[in-house]
């Protein structure tokens, strides 16, 4: 017993040492981290990752890992450090989800946000920690008009601009009579409210669907047909525009009314498309065959490590990370330094995959927007294909509400 | 009036899909006294398995087929791995369970299937529209999968109304110890009606995959609606399950369509836009508050509960 007791004791002295040194080695390391992250540019990703639009999430994170693989992952000399985070599609998470990213990784930037209504509710808590963010594709009205910050960019548009564009190229096909079909959201109705300023005839029918859930149309189809219309306006973004299209052939609509669509066919929808996208045109910033030199490189890398064509969603996400490089660079890694970032970012200074563009007092893009059509590539796959320029350096229509100067 | 009538057609249709649902569901919640929130797994499971065996076999009637016989088996086994262990407890470790469930289908589909969704096409002979009225044409597909859920509503009366397993099925929802005293293997029936139940499910994912395409999670909103079905039939009661379904559909499908301009007689035109979408998809809710304070049991509450 004797021998054992301080044998077990020295055992227990020696563990305890090593447990003291490890814990030290621990802080230690813990303390060089927190040393080395000043010194990277921290960018919280909030997007779609689970559920049935994980798809366009997944997109917009490949783009924006291609657009850090293009920069070396460095901006203005700084390692790049990306928190992606999942907002289930739902509004009160994506809060919970920004948040987190503020408060606890205490981000430099926040990028993302696919649905409008998800970034409304996001908006507030970036805002007042005085963070950038930048909407790569949501952008609700309020944002462009009373909501507009100093702090908010989009890298996308303003959701009323890509239907208004819609409806100049309904007025030229000379259509009269028209039935609107979207989700009761913020960008359903932006959409909706969009097509109805800029559209010369008359609208005989609106029907806002229950969002995200409802995707069996057989009621509103009915109805859009008895109301007999020149011609059907809808936007269904996601998976949604797959069972759009595919109900509306079963509805025996295919053919006999003209379908106008804004981003119901895109790259990720395409594939589950395929035949029924044929000839349903569409309006976007952006498509995959503008001819300037960022976007060949873009689109072909992209193709050439996912085997699949980006889409809208990712090309605006690529654009969201250079324009964020191109703050960091103009203040070389002086993160603290925000309103020269601000005064970087109103530039557009960077070579945007869409081609040059501007931004307005309220921090949205002034454009062009392009006519799409479906084609196959000469490899037999969908695609889309720019037909011809609706408008050209078109901008929001709530610019003036907006304070900013 | 046409539109009307088309629109009853639609509200049928939908309904009738809600009690292909719903009967597994009260079936299953009404004999075995499990709430089955995974229901709406099996559901996704009967379209995935349907676009796979479809595109295997190249045949749509094959492919249905096989998906609902892979979907029973499917349901017998969770009986036998999972919820078997559960009977006898609180709804609330159901429920716990049957969640977990959901979780892991969805995770398994993602890893079997990929994230990104299926197809299932129709053959050329359903995919097309008949004129059910001169200038009212009807997609076919929507009347099969009519004819198709009141087959099954036939069958489902039969089996348990003329059958000796029908017989056991109803003993069992009285009165499970009387049943189990009297020699009957009363697991071996809870094997069989969770399978049939899964089946049913399956059977109605299926038959909604070509319409709503195949994807990740299809079966939790539905889901919903389905428990709604089942409390306003009455829970354990098929015949309930049947009536409460088609006035379930009906309603939902005809207050989407003509509340907004009903509303627009009463109240401003914007004032209607905002509320009649609101409103439409809250009704069968409301249809379900009223049913539960006029009668708790549902329409039709199955006897000797």
């Amino acid at each position: 017993m004797k021998k054992i007791l301080p044998g077990l004791f020295r055992r227990g002295l020696f563990a305890l040492a090593g447990v003291a040194i490890s814990a030290g080695a621990i802080l230690a390391l813990a303390a060089g981290q927190i040393a080395a992250q000043q010194k990277t540019v921290k960018i919280g990703f909030v997007s779609t990752f689970s559920g049935p639009t994980a798809v366009i999430g997944n997109d917009m994170r490949n783009s924006f890992e291609l657009a850090l693989d293009h920069l070396g992952r460095k901006m203005g000399g700084l390692p790049v450090e990306v928190i992606y985070e999942d907002d289930q599609q739902k509004p009160e998470v994506g809060k919970q989800k920004t948040e987190k990213l503020i408060q606890s990784d205490k981000v430099d930037f926040v990028v993302g946000y696919i649905w409008s209504n998800v970034l409304l509710a996001s908006l507030k808590p970036v805002i007042d920690s005085k963070t950038f963010l930048i909407s790569s594709n949501a952008g609700p009205h309020q944002i462009a008009g009373e909501l507009c910050s100093p702090f908010f960019f989009s890298s996308s548009w303003q959701n009323d601009q890509t239907p208004q564009a819609m409806g100049h190229y309904m007025n030229q096909k000379g259509v009269k009579t028209l039935f609107l079909l979207g989700p009761n959201y913020t960008a359903g109705k932006d959409m909706l409210a969009g097509v109805a300023a800029t559209f010369k005839g008359k609208v005989i029918g609106e029907e806002l669907t229950k969002w995200p859930d409802q995707l069996d149309f057989s009621a509103e189809l009915s109805k859009a047909r008895a109301a007999k219309p020149d011609a059907i306006f809808v936007f269904y973004p996601g998976a949604a525009g797959v069972q759009f299209l595919t109900q509306y052939a079963q509805a025996g609509l295919k053919g006999k009314i003209p379908l106008y669509t804004v981003f119901t066919i895109d790259s990720l929808s395409l594939p589950r498309q395929g035949d029924l996208a044929l000839g349903v045109p569409g309006v976007q910033q952006w498509v995959n065959d503008l001819p300037n030199a960022a976007n060949k490189k873009y689109v072909a890398d992209f193709k050439a490590k996912h085997k699949a064509y980006p889409s809208f969603y990712g090309a605006q996400t690529y654009d969201a990370a250079n324009l964020i490089n191109s703050a960091v660079v103009a203040v070389k890694g002086d993160l603290s330094n925000k309103d020269a970032m601000r005064d970087e970012m109103r530039k557009a200074n960077y070579a945007s995959v869409r081609g040059p563009y501007k931004y307005g007092n309220n921090h949205f893009p002034i454009q062009n927007f392009y006519l799409q059509d479906v084609v196959k590539d000469s490899e037999g796959m969908l695609t889309l294909k720019t037909v011809a320029t609706i408008v050209e350096n078109n901008r929001d229509r709530f610019h003036n509400e907006c304070p900013m100067k | 009036m046409l539109l009307f009538l088309e629109q009853c057609l639609n509200g049928l249709q939908f309904g009738l899909l809600l009690f292909l649902l719903a009967a597994g569901l009260t079936l299953v919640f009404g004999i075995m006294d499990m709430v089955n929130l995974a229901h709406g797994s099996l559901y996704m499971l009967g379209a995935y398995f349907a676009a796979t065996f479809a595109a295997l076999t190249g045949s749509f009637v094959l492919g249905a087929l096989l998906a609902l016989i892979a979907t029973l088996l499917v349901g017998m086994a969770v009986e036998l791995i999972a919820l078997r262990r559960l009977y006898g407890r609180d709804h609330l470790d159901h429920v716990l369970g049957t969640f977990g469930l959901i979780l892991f289908f969805n995770e398994l589909v993602r890893l079997i299937w990929g994230p990104a969704g299926m197809n299932l096409g129709l053959p050329p002979s359903l995919n097309t529209f008949v004129e059910i009225l001169p200038g009212v044409p009807y997609p076919t597909y929507r009347l099969v999968i009519i004819a198709v859920a009141l087959l099954v509503a036939l069958f489902l009366y039969v089996v348990v109304m003329r059958t000796r397993i029908g017989m056991l099925i109803r003993a069992g929802a009285s009165n499970r110890e009387m049943v189990g005293a009297l020699g009957i293997n009363i697991k071996l029936l809870y094997t069989f009606v969770f399978g049939l139940g899964a089946a049913l499910a399956g059977l109605a994912g299926l038959l909604q995959a070509p319409i709503l395409t195949v994807q990740i999670g299809m079966g939790e909103n539905i889901l919903i609606v389905a428990f709604v079905v089942v409390v306003i039939g009455g829970i354990g009661s098929i015949r309930g399950a049947f009536i409460a379904a088609i006035i379930v559909g009906l309603i939902d499908t005809l207050g989407r369509s003509f509340l907004p301009d009903l509303l627009r007689l009463m109240l401003s035109k914007e004032a209607a836009a905002t509320a009649a979408p609101a409103l439409s998809s809250m009704l069968i809710y409301l249809l379900m508050a009223i049913i539960l304070v006029l009668r708790p049991e549902g329409l039709f509450p199955a006897s000797g509960k």
